[in-house]
């Protein structure tokens, strides 16, 4: 009776903050298939933002540039955390401390003050465009690769590699057979959340982008006093489910992967 | 390859770092400590004390303390929510408590304008079941329900991650010895999820305090934090020497009050820290020494 009660409670309190949680999402999808162009009458169901949505030749260029940019600098930052990573893992305690220094400021810093900074420091020698939004978001990608990184190195077990060489694989061959493989899961992990931390957002970008490149977010924020664009709905809507149907299938994939493997060991016992 | 060829290879992000985090930092300063004729002044750090000024600052930290606090008091019950589940669900329930944060940033704070607008969708649920309609709208609450619902995320993984490496064992253990529910949770929960809550509240504290775009779209413009301050004096009134040196007068208070939340934290773990890299690393105590 009171485990059946403790678990009623435990029910209740998950779905009151899932409601919380997807209430506002609930209210942009229902807005992108309203025909109408006001946020507050509801004019009957259209698809018709979905169809205008690649034929918008601003939101067109604002995604791009948003996924460019997310793939992009994570990308680089991938290369520079990782190698870093490793640098700092070979370093002396004192050596160490003034790098983690220097990867927890971008961290801490409220991003409207290093959006800023950014921004005085670019405007000596960078126009402000896509090249000074890109360096903000390597710069403060990095941190989330090297903290990401940094613990599977610590845990590494460094004898495969060694054991490789010895067997005679080059320096190279080595890295990416033996190395490269235990460190994937926090590889991927940091990148992942460096693509999550550049689309989403805001601050950083608002400072440092100039007039002329827009990114989904400070296009929106433009907007704001004229009124959104219900393409702009229809947009949120896709990548939303976008996002869900690729999260779904890499947090499934393996274990359907799985219980493949294993119906077929089954079958070869049988 | 030896060691110092090794560590070379962390010389990129070092030069990154200099380039474009120190750098700026200091450029950032500069103008902080200067007038806009170029001599040295310290006015525009003092100017945190103005009435404005300190109304929006001591605002921003009225927002970010009930920010940080409710989102503790809401994630503590939801990770033993989640804790309870098997191992091969929680994944999957984190997932769908982390995907809302895929949904554009500020369309997610318009579409709370909607819902808390005086005649918005909760006003509707209201009277519907024959309740007095609320008047959030353009209000502080609005404003807390936004950076709420924006960082909870944020503090609700690391308590997550802090209680989930927790072993049965060692419930089951206090269990035995006599301990009630309350008693697990205030002995062996929560101290063990500490290192979790001060990331979090790392994470939360500072963006809640500065995030103009909340206050923007939920205060209805009436409402300053200091964010909107920094902002307006880059955007509209471009006195750039008075908007560095509110962001480096934030910067210090950030910086401080961080240096507290973290300290106990490295001294208490030092020791540690240090046993546990020596007992599989020996080769790091004899750098260190």
């Amino acid at each position: 009776m009171k485990e059946r009660l403790i678990n009623f409670i435990c029910r209740f309190y998950f779905l009151l903050i899932m409601i919380f949680l997807y209430i506002p999402i609930a209210v942009m999808m229902v807005l992108s298939v309203n025909d109408s162009r006001s946020r507050v009458v509801w004019g009957g169901f259209t698809l018709r933002w979905y169809g205008q949505l690649l034929s918008n030749r601003q939101i067109r260029e604002a995604l791009f540039t948003t996924i460019g940019l997310a793939f992009l600098s994570s990308a680089i930052a991938l290369v520079i955390g990782t190698a870093a990573a490793f640098g700092m893992h070979y370093m002396k305690k004192s050596r160490y401390a003034l790098m983690m220094g220097l990867t927890n400021i971008p961290m801490l810093n409220a991003d409207i003050v290093t959006g800023i900074a950014l921004m005085l420091w670019f405007i000596r020698f960078l126009p402000l465009g896509f090249t000074s939004v890109l360096i903000a978001h390597i710069t403060f990608n990095i941190p989330y690769i090297i903290l990401a990184v940094l613990p599977k190195i610590e845990q590494m077990n460094m004898s495969v590699y060694e054991a490789s060489r010895d067997l005679g694989a080059t320096a190279a061959y080595g890295f990416f057979t033996t190395i490269l493989p235990q460190l994937s899961g926090g590889i991927l992990s940091g990148f992942f959340m460096a693509v999550t931390m550049s689309m989403d957002d805001f601050m950083i970008t608002y400072f440092t982008k100039g007039a002329g490149v827009n990114t989904l977010s400070t296009m929106i924020y433009g907007e704001i006093r004229k009124g959104i664009k219900p393409e702009m709905y229809a947009l949120s809507t896709v990548i939303f489910t976008a996002v869900l149907i690729l999260l779904l299938v890499v947090n499934y994939a393996p274990y359907a992967r799985e219980k493949v493997q294993h119906r077929e060991l089954a079958q070869r016992e049988a | 390859m030896n060691r110092r060829n090794r560590e070379l290879l962390a010389s990129p992000y070092f030069i990154w770092s200099i380039g474009f985090t120190v750098i700026p930092l200091i450029v950032i300063l500069r103008y902080a400590f200067t007038t806009a004729g170029g001599t040295f002044t310290l006015e525009n750090i003092l100017a945190i004390g103005n009435a404005i000024n300190r109304k929006a600052f001591l605002f921003s930290l009225e927002i970010a303390l009930i920010c940080t606090l409710l989102c503790v008091l809401l994630a503590y019950p939801l990770v033993m929510v989640v804790r309870r589940l098997h191992i091969s669900r929680r994944a999957f329930m984190l997932f769908f408590l982390i995907l809302p944060m895929w949904m554009n940033f500020i369309l997610r704070l318009l579409a709370w304008q909607m819902i808390l607008s005086s005649n918005g969708i909760l006003n509707f649920i209201l009277q519907a079941i024959g309740l007095k309609p609320l008047d959030i709208a353009n209000t502080w609450a609005a404003i807390i329900i936004g950076v709420v619902y924006d960082y909870f995320p944020f503090m609700m993984l690391p308590i997550f991650n802090a209680i989930a490496d927790i072993e049965e064992d060692v419930i089951e253990a206090a269990k035995d010895l006599g301990a009630g529910p309350l008693t697990v949770f205030t002995k062996v929960i929560f101290p063990l999820s500490i290192p979790g809550l001060k990331s979090g509240i790392t994470i939360v504290f500072v963006p809640s305090m500065t995030s103009f775009v909340v206050a923007d779209i939920l205060g209805g413009g009436k409402l300053q934090l200091i964010g909107n301050i920094i902002e307006q004096e880059f955007t509209r009134s471009s006195n750039w020497n008075l908007g560095s040196g509110l962001s480096v007068a934030l910067m210090v208070f950030v910086f401080i009050s961080m240096a507290f939340t973290i300290k106990d934290d490295v001294v208490r773990e030092e020791p540690e820290l240090a046993r546990v890299e020596g007992s599989d690393k020996p080769d790091r105590r004899e750098r260190a020494a």
